[in-house]
């Protein structure tokens, strides 16, 4: 029997995931002597949706201090959002956590992953890699302790390392091997849903293409679906579906990766794409320089958070927030200019 | 005088000697920088291009020696001149922006200080001469507000903000030639297209030569006039940027340009350049490139190639090429 399920527990979409007015402030304190006073709060996250379908790799982009990572970590619940509804596969994941059901719990930890940004810190440096790679199976208890040897030296294989780099320590691999090892464990558990921070930064560049086309590689044989957040624009147009654009704890653009790269209709994305600096720019294009910086998230401009910077600013800029319209089918903006 | 050579290195080698053992951190670079032209120097992490910078400074730290070459600068070995002919290269004739300007900018010293050190070191003002001077600079090099900057320090600013300052600092002098060592890996990229903007304006402006070192492909080739190639420690091809970016010779150049991710080009058609950089205290032994190199043949494991001229300023460092 089917029931249609009117409370908000479950969602019909076919999304994966969607995600609805995500919100994450951070308070700003001052720490006196008697009492410790707020005095702000940080827009991290500031009302953010979007949707993902399985085995697409949605692309996140910014600039450094935009609110990238946070919303990769507040849609896993590593830290609580202050508001918004997260779904994964028609489920409300916050309620999940928020619930202590910890069996629930654990199986959506097992099925949303993410490969966090730096593996230098990230890897125990007093763990062998094969201990490294254990930690799942025995925190989720979903394998005999006899077979879990050979699920490690399966998920090294995978990555492309070999058995006897088990018995190693982190300290003594290089960043390329580091990432692998990473990889092999955000993926031991066989999740759905995996988000990329940062999968290349600080990588050599002959390496990074061996680590964007493993994730490739992997995406295709497991059917896995990516979130991938990166400030390296060539990177993640490598290997994103749609791409969105984010400023500011907003988003600003949301299209596939061929209208953002070749018409991209928010004046952020335009500057972004023509400052990425190429080889053999056949069209000749014009670069856009912005002057200024990233004011701060505590303080966000008035109105469009882009304005202060923007080269088209109008009046109606300064005052009214644009919103996240449809301008084409699948290709969305939050512009004055452009949605008029 | 576009043509004139301004500075050559020659055969440059220099050696670390570790616990670990010696570290044959640069091993045979050669290439020369004409006049008010931008070399790109690119090579990933340990090819050698930071330390080969810091040995035209002389500035090489322990256990660091540099073991043989000549380094020419207007056609004088600066590693035979003395330490005090040096102290009046360094910062006047030629200067340095480091790699990172967090670290490289001292964070007990004002901004102000810290310029007006360098403009008092070769040039005879007074303190308050030196602090109006670095104002000028500040804003030369774009920073808004700076009669308040100046009492700045390092920590209170921006990336972008201490990268332009680190700029502001070498320009102190008006050098002929800069050496901008990774000038704006930290910074994102609209701030990046500012700084790189900006370097060629003051380029224009005060007639610099730039060697700008990069492991960012699409920054060298948006910035440079020619290009060198450094692998572990060792020039592998230079030529000038239109040649390097379509019609390389060296494999490794090849390989680097088809591996580099770019806007545009399919994801299946990324190439990929096995294995990982060469440890280089137990370097490769012939061509340093062999055991990831797709064209090795028995000789690349025994020689090591010689730097070849393939004609119109076309060096290569290839058995493939005789």
């Amino acid at each position: 029997m089917h029931v249609i399920s009117t409370s908000s527990k479950v969602n019909n979409s076919e999304h994966l995931i969607e995600v609805k007015g995500l919100v994450k402030y951070f308070p700003v304190l001052s720490r006196g002597i008697i009492r410790t006073k707020r005095i702000g709060w940080v827009h991290a996250v500031d009302n953010v949706s979007f949707h993902i379908d399985e085995g697409e790799t949605l692309g996140l982009v910014g600039e450094s201090g935009c609110g990238k990572t946070t919303l990769a970590r507040t849609i896993l619940y590593l830290i609580p959002p202050t508001s918004g509804t997260v779904y994964f596969d028609g489920e409300n994941v916050f309620e999940v956590f928020k619930s202590g059901d910890k069996s629930k719990i654990m199986e959506l930890r097992r099925k949303m992953q993410i490969l966090f940004q730096n593996p230098y810190t990230f890897l125990d440096p007093r763990m062998t890699v094969k201990e490294i790679l254990s930690e799942p199976f025995e925190v989720h208890g979903v394998l005999d302790k006899e077979k879990i040897t050979d699920a490690v030296f399966k998920l090294l294989d995978m990555v492309g390392l070999e058995p006897y780099h088990a018995d190693r320590y982190p300290h003594e691999f290089s960043g390329g091997q580091r990432r692998r090892i990473s990889i092999a464990r955000a993926l031991a558990l066989e999740p759905k849903f995996l988000i990329l921070d940062e999968p290349v930064a600080s990588l050599d560049m002959s390496i990074r293409s061996q680590i964007l086309k493993l994730l490739i590689k992997l995406q295709q044989e497991k059917k896995l679906t990516y979130l991938c957040i990166s400030h390296d624009l060539n990177s993640i147009l490598h290997v994103s579906d749609r791409v969105a654009v984010m400023y500011l704890g907003k988003f600003v653009e949301i299209a596939d990766v061929e209208t953002i790269f070749k018409k991209p209709a928010h004046p952020y994305t335009k500057a972004l794409i023509s400052a990425v600096p190429v080889i053999d720019p056949k069209t000749g294009r014009e670069r856009i320089i912005l002057q200024g910086e990233v004011p701060s998230a505590i303080n966000p401009p008035k109105g469009c958070r882009f304005h202060p910077r923007c080269p088209h600013t109008k009046d109606i800029c300064k005052k009214r927030e644009p919103q996240l319209v449809e301008i084409e089918k699948g290709h969305l903006c939050a512009c004055h200019l452009v949605s008029g | 005088m576009k043509d004139e050579i301004l500075l050559n290195v020659v055969g440059l080698k220099v050696y670390f000697y570790t616990r670990a053992g010696v570290v044959r951190a640069v091993d045979g670079v050669n290439f020369n920088v004409r006049q008010k032209e931008t070399l790109g120097l690119i090579g990933e992490s340990g090819s050698g291009k930071s330390v080969t910078c810091l040995s035209i400074l002389r500035i090489v730290p322990n256990p660091g020696k540099i073991i043989s070459g000549k380094i020419l600068y207007k056609g004088e070995d600066l590693l035979e001149k003395d330490e005090s002919e040096m102290l009046n290269i360094r910062g006047k004739e030629i200067a340095m922006i480091f790699q990172d300007p967090a670290t490289s900018l001292d964070p007990l010293f004002t901004i102000g200080d810290q310029l007006a050190e360098v403009i008092r070191l070769h040039r005879k003002v007074d303190k308050k001469e030196a602090e109006k001077l670095a104002i000028e600079l500040l804003q030369t090099v774009g920073i808004p507000d700076a009669e308040s900057k100046i009492r700045n320090y390092p920590w209170e600013l921006s990336g972008g903000m201490r990268q332009r300052i680190a700029i502001a600092r070498a320009l102190a002098c008006k050098p002929r030639l800069l050496l901008a060592d990774e000038p704006t890996t930290n910074l994102d990229v609209t701030i990046q297209a500012q700084i790189l903007d900006f370097l060629k304006e003051l380029k224009e402006k005060f007639g610099m030569t730039l060697v700008l070192v990069s492991h960012d492909m699409g920054v060298v080739y948006e910035m440079a006039d020619r290009v060198a190639v450094l692998y572990a420690g060792r020039t592998c091809e230079i030529a000038d940027k239109n040649t390097i970016f379509r019609e390389a010779k060296h494999p490794y150049t090849e390989a680097l340009i088809t591996s580099v991710p770019r806007i545009g080009v399919r994801r299946e058609s990324l190439k990929v350049i096995p294995g990982e950089v060469p440890d280089l205290v137990n370097p490769p032994s012939g061509c340093r490139f062999h055991p990831r190199c797709k064209y090795a043949e028995p000789i690349c494991r025994k020689e090591q190639p010689p730097l070849i001229d393939l004609g119109g300023g076309h060096l290569v460092a290839c058995h493939l090429y005789k």
